[in-house]
């Protein structure tokens, strides 16, 4: 098992490597230029041109691509083009904001979805199973800004209850997690419907109804655990994602997270920041494959004997 | 149920049969049909200067009324025109990006799957590097990169879905290329281009067609997303998404502002979703019964 | 000694309702099995004869699968009317049932041995205490020849048939009256096919179970069963001893084209023959005999009215030929 994770690890890197030299082009193809940026309007020709030899900047992509990867390596991401300071302390501050927006998000919509889904999917075509499913599915084509500002008019500038945008205190993050709650939690419930449906279909299934199992047993004991395992990687996949920030909302409840960072950050070009809090998200979301993948092989012993064959 | 033995008939016809009979996705179906109308035909009822863009600063933030349905926004603009208009540029938007995916998506998975090996590999772990980053976060940095145009904006919506469509396009074809038919053809000679027009694409269909439809429907909420923080489509086009961010600083004060962009977002989200579900169902039935 | 009668079916009809059509998979089926007894059951593919074993079991596809007219009684009991708490009861413990493929029958991530002792824990709870339960494991799957020490291991170690005899042994766990074999062998290659009826055989005997196995090869029926019942378009259209199918001189025309000559236990028909025509599409039936566009006999009354049972002793055929009034 060891050796698999270390393994994993291991993959991670090419696909790392793969994301910043992607972002890397991209940053060389915006429009703007860094030390014209950092001196500001002012500057005249020589000092940016000065600047421009002092940061490296008149060097070929490449050497400088490489540049940042040896850097970067060494825990040294440069410094911010916008503040001057350190990447390291841009960054790092907000990321427990995106980590507790995106695991309330989360954790609430597993804790309704996945039980509703697997209701929904027991009680196929009963009148609550209907009521689940257009609810999901309504839920699903709300965008997440529109949601989000309705909650902001109703709870915060109509009815008072919960602050609009700050997140100074923990009421602050209710309006931001129950709104990212809502769409992810209709996707696990469609999900779990959906494989909790056709696990139930499964040969072994029939095997335990004619054993005498009941319904209740068959769900928890025979279906829930095979039936999980997409539900699982889906959430992971999603909560991956929502570590790198969750732009959209964090933009509608002005939360000082990684997305509302990185929009900012591109707006002002300052491209070391934007780097580094992509590679940032793009590594929790790795790990959180990671775990994910560590975690389905002790639900599923198929999948554990790969890896210790492996 | 291996025992019940199915009638041949045409495939197509016995899917659409099924699908008829699903009313929420018959519902998804009429709903598209409506708003492709209101699109196509916004254009002989409205006049984009005149209607849609044409600032009126006396009559502005007027509550819905008999002459303006939905209210007049703060330039004193019909909301109900901007929001008709609306349908044709989220639309359009939509349809472009998703087909552009879809066809550079189809060709990079087409050529993975068919010639697997190096080709394959390469081709994946670079899809794998364009799925490790958020869409939306993908999207932003090249719309950012090129600039704010509706073409940037297309460009970056697609290439945030071009990954999926080449995975289940590979998938689609490394499944159906160890079936014995394909051997079958390939052992009676067929040419190359007739296995994939004739057995390959036939048998991947399926699900292309649902992935596009669910794609149809994240596209027009992704669309949406980015003109509402500013880097999608700009004011003073009648994007649905630039008229809640036009909005957003009146809505305490005007909530009618926010409610019928909302509701054609909604709409037309729902009607892809209903059909994609609804098709899904009708060319898998194994779930139904 | 009268030999107590295990297992009645009269008269039934089971439909199946899909969104396109109603499929007719069993259309009036008259069984009955004595304890001990073992009955094969032969047919083409949408005979309805796995139909007809799900019926026993109460284990139709919900909502779908219906029983619309007859009757059945396991050991006593009602299946068709028994609520639902009395059918988990029932099975497992009264009656069992074997599926076709054991590459899918059993839960993947659950170790064969729990799957074995959960039968045990759903049936004998009241007579067994645990430990006896894990010992009468053991003992199962040493019986279909299992060693005891790999019941930790998890479906996807064992091979095809490693896996139809863990399927066994859930089903005789708590030693069944009645076991429903569906085409046990079918998916397991030939070699490991008479070693698992083999040890069917034996098992069934040691314990007593009666047994309806349902099978297309025919030499497996003369080897295992003590009666045969031959199933054509979800009707029983012959039935009787081994002796009586194998060796006797009246046969269903279907019976017959089915052994591709008068069957003979001396030759070696093992495999079923090919018969001209297919079997009627179960949305729409023919009207009179459901066989008679196949059937070389066909006579003008066979297009209109269903034949009746007509029997000899142990020996019934559904067939006009056979019918005294038909041939006056």
């Amino acid at each position: 098992m060891l050796k698999f994770v270390g393994k994993r690890l291991l993959m991670m890197i090419p696909v790392l490597l793969g994301i910043s030299f992607v972002l890397f082009a991209i940053v060389e193809f915006t429009p703007g230029d860094p030390a014209q940026l950092i001196l500001g309007e002012g500057a005249t020709r020589e000092e940016i041109e000065e600047l421009r030899e002092e940061m490296g900047l008149n060097d070929n992509f490449f050497v400088r691509y490489v540049r940042y990867v040896v850097d970067a390596v060494q825990g040294n991401f440069g410094t911010s083009y916008r503040t001057g300071k350190s990447v390291v302390d841009e960054v790092l501050p907000r990321f427990p904001v995106t980590l507790r927006l995106a695991f309330f998000g989360i954790a609430g919509a597993v804790i309704i979805g996945i039980p509703i889904g697997i209701i929904s999917a027991v009680k196929q075509y009963s009148k609550l199973d209907m009521v689940c499913t257009i609810t999901a599915l309504t839920l699903t084509s709300i965008p997440t800004f529109w949601l989000g500002l309705m909650l902001m008019l109703l709870f915060a500038l109509k009815l008072g209850w919960l602050p609009a945008t700050n997140v100074e205190n923990w009421t602050g993050y209710i309006l931001p997690c129950v709104t990212l709650t809502a769409g992810t939690m209709a996707m696990i419930l469609r999900m779990t419907r959906s494989t909790m449906l056709e696990t139930i279909r499964q040969d072994y299934i029939r095997t335990a109804r004619a054993k005498g199992a009941s319904t209740r047993r068959i769900v928890f004991k025979h279906a829930l655990r095979n039936a999980l395992l997409p539900v699982i990687t889906y959430v992971g996949m999603t909560f991956g994602i929502q570590l790198g920030g969750t732009v959209i909302i964090e933009s509608v409840f002005s939360v000082p997270g990684m997305g509302s960072l990185m929009i900012t950050s591109i707006r002002m070009k300052d491209s070391p920041v934007l780097m580094a809090s992509v590679l940032l998200a793009a590594f929790c979301a790795g790990l959180v494959n990671l775990f994910v993948d560590i975690l389905y092989s002790y639900i599923d012993p198929r999948i554990k004997s790969q890896y210790v064959k492996g | 149920m291996d025992e019940v033995v199915i009638k041949k008939s045409n495939p197509w016809l016995t899917i659409w049969h099924r699908y008829r009979k699903n009313r929420l996705a018959m519902f998804g179906l009429i709903l598209l049909i409506a708003l492709i109308l209101v699109a196509l035909f916004a254009g002989v009822f409205l006049d984009y200067e005149q209607d849609v863009v044409h600032q009126d600063i006396i009559h502005k933030l007027q509550w819905p009324s008999a002459e303006h349905p939905f209210g007049t926004d703060k330039y004193g603009r019909d909301i109900m025109a901007r929001v008709i208009w609306g349908a044709r540029i989220s639309l359009s938007v939509g349809f472009i990006t998703v087909f552009l995916a879809l066809f550079i998506g189809a060709i990079i998975g087409a050529v993975a799957g068919f010639y697997g090996g190096k080709v394959d590999n390469i081709l994946m772990r670079i899809m794998d590097v364009f799925l490790a980053m958020p869409s939306t976060m993908l999207a932003i940095a090249v719309v950012s990169a090129l600039g704010t145009d509706m073409i940037n904006l297309l460009i970056a919506l697609a290439i945030a879905r071009i990954p999926q469509f080449a995975r289940i396009v590979r998938s689609a074809i490394l499944s159906v290329k160890g079936m014995d038919f394909v051997e079958a053809a390939r052992s009676y000679g067929a040419k190359d281009k007739l296995i994939i027009f004739k057995h390959i694409i036939p048998n991947a269909i399926g699900p292309i067609i649902v992935q596009t439809t669910t794609n149809l429907a994240n596209t027009i909420l992704g669309v949406a997303g980015l003109s509402f923080i500013g880097l999608g489509i700009q004011p003073p086009t009648p994007e649905w998404g630039s008229m809640l961010s036009e909005a957003k600083e009146h809505m305490r004060y005007y909530p009618y502002l926010m409610i019928s962009p909302g509701i054609a977002i909604i709409l037309a989200v729902l009607a892809f979703n209903l059909i994609g579900d609804g098709l899904r169902d009708a060319l898998d039935p194994r779930l139904k019964n | 000694m009268e030999k107590k009668k295990l297992l009645e079916i009269r008269n039934l009809h089971v439909q199946y309702k899909t969104d396109e059509a109603i499929v007719h998979a069993v259309n009036g089926v008259d069984l009955c099995v004595d304890e001990g007894e073992t009955l094969g059951l032969v047919g083409e593919t949408g005979a309805g004869k796995t139909t007809t074993a799900l019926t026993i079991m109460g284990l139709l596809p919900e909502r779908v699968g219906q029983v619309t007219e007859g009757e059945l009684y396991l050991n006593g009991v009602d299946v068709i009317h028994a609520p639902e708490g009395q059918l988990k009861m029932m099975r497992g413990a009264t009656a069992s049932m074997i599926f076709q493929d054991p590459m899918t029958s059993l839960n993947p991530v659950i170790p064969v041995g729990d799957q074995i002792l959960e039968v045990l824990e759903l049936h004998k709870k009241d007579k067994m205490s645990h430990s006896e339960m894990e010992a009468r494991v053991d003992q199962i799957l040493e019986m279909v020849g299992i060693p005891a020490a790999r019941k930790t291991e998890y479906p996807h170690q064992f091979s095809g048939g490693m896996k139809q005899r863990v399927v066994i042994a859930i089903a005789l766990a708590c030693e069944p009256l009645l076991l429903l074999a569906d085409e046990p062998t079918t998916a397991l290659d030939v070699t490991i096919q008479a070693q698992v009826l083999e040890m069917m055989r034996t098992l069934k005997k040691e314990l007593n179970t009666a047994m309806v196995l349902i099978t297309h090869d025919l030499g497996v029926v003369a080897r295992i069963c003590d009666r045969v019942g031959i199933m054509y378009a979800g009707e029983v259209v012959e039935i009787g001893t081994v002796e009586d199918i194998y060796t006797g001189e009246k046969h269903h025309p279907y019976t017959t084209g089915l052994f591709g000559a008068i069957p003979d236990l001396t030759k070696k028909t093992r495999r079923l023959n090919p018969i001209d025509g297919l079997m009627p599409d179960p949305t729409r039936l023919p009207s009179g005999c459901k066989f008679h566009d196949r059937c070389p006999h066909c006579m003008e009354i066979c297009k209109t009215a269903p034949p009746q049972d007509i029997t000899e002793g142990s020996h019934t055929i559904k067939c006009h030929l056979y019918d005294k009034e038909v041939q006056k």
